[in-house]
């Protein structure tokens, strides 16, 4: 009995972890569901998927992505369906487009300055050696 | 040249303090919507005291609308149901309220306690109709124009503060629009 405790321990339950009982007819589809859910922000725990929350937000937008699969649609239209209600902060990666300029460039941009910063500081100090 | 080199560091610590004291001041949980300066999603539900009767989109035309999310199970709605009986008895804005997810019985015994301040309300028990309208909280609220067009959206309860300061101008605003 205390083995069957402790087999158990290595069992991790994060998988098990809210899932709902939606059961699709292909597997393709269970893919596009997971891959779909995991992208899409919970608004209401902002740091959680919706795949992960069990906000009430987000099981009723889970249950919107696997009636629209099952309708058919394609994952575009439902990224779009979800976009024009909610805007783009629903999504976990932002599109690049004139808002998101700075999010998508500011890094490469601190890079460069960084970079000529250092360039400039080694060429003066060899240059007084 | 010196000056700029000393002071450098200094001033690019400003520039990060300014920028973080910014962001003390944001609200990262009220996401706007996209649908300002947009029509109104359409959307039709039965209205709570008639099952038989509809509200919808049209009753949007020709005035200015607040169309309120609410539900009884909602602890700040309670609250801010005493602003929008406020907002009923004193301004001709017209208020439908949207029943989000919620029993029947308990909404209709909920008004019949405190008041209704509702022209009509539509119930969402499922709560899809709310999705069309990119709601993700109870209480939000809706400014729509008298062409249907959604002109402001509120997050959270409109405090009698909100209201005197923010929704009443826009409000007469819009009423003045054709």
């Amino acid at each position: 009995m205390r083995i069957f405790f402790i087999i158990l321990l290595f069992f991790s339950f994060k998988v098990f972890a809210a899932q709902d009982i939606y059961q699709f007819d292909s597997i393709q589809k269970q893919q596009r569901f997971d891959a779909l859910t995991s992208q899409l922000r919970c608004l209401v725990c902002q740091n959680q998927n919706i795949a992960e929350s069990n906000a009430a937000l987000a099981i009723d937008l889970r249950k919107q992505v696997y009636e629209k699969i099952q309708k058919g649609e394609n994952d575009q239209s439902i990224v779009n369906y979800l976009v024009e209600r909610y805007g783009d902060f629903i999504l976990y990666r932002p599109p690049f487009n004139g808002l998101t300029l700075a999010l998508w460039l500011g890094p490469f941009l601190f890079l460069i300055a960084g970079l000529s910063y250092l360039f400039y500081y080694l060429r003066q100090s060899k240059m007084r050696e | 040249m010196k000056f700029i080199k000393y002071f450098f560091p200094f001033i690019l610590f400003l520039a990060l303090m300014v920028l973080l004291l910014r962001g003390l001041s944001l609200h990262p949980s009220e996401v706007p919507s996209p649908f300002i300066n947009k029509p109104a999603p359409s959307f039709q539900l039965p209205s709570l005291f008639d099952r038989n009767k509809m509200t919808s989109n049209q009753d949007f035309i020709g005035h200015v609308t607040l169309l309120n999310v609410w539900a009884t199970w909602c602890v700040v709605c309670a609250e801010e149901h005493s602003v929008l009986s406020e907002i009923a008895k004193n301004s001709n804005v017209v208020l439908i309220g949207l029943n989000y997810k919620d029993s029947q019985a308990e909404a209709i015994k909920w008004l019949k306690k405190r008041g209704n301040p509702y022209h009509i309300i539509g119930v969402d028990q499922t709560g899809n109709s709310a999705i069309d309208w990119g709601v993700y909280g109870t209480p939000e609220t809706f400014l729509i124009d008298k062409k249907g067009y959604i002109r402001y959206k509120q997050i959270g309860p409109i405090s009698p503060q909100t209201w005197e300061q923010k929704l009443k101008p826009m409000v007469e605003k819009l009423q003045k629009e054709e």
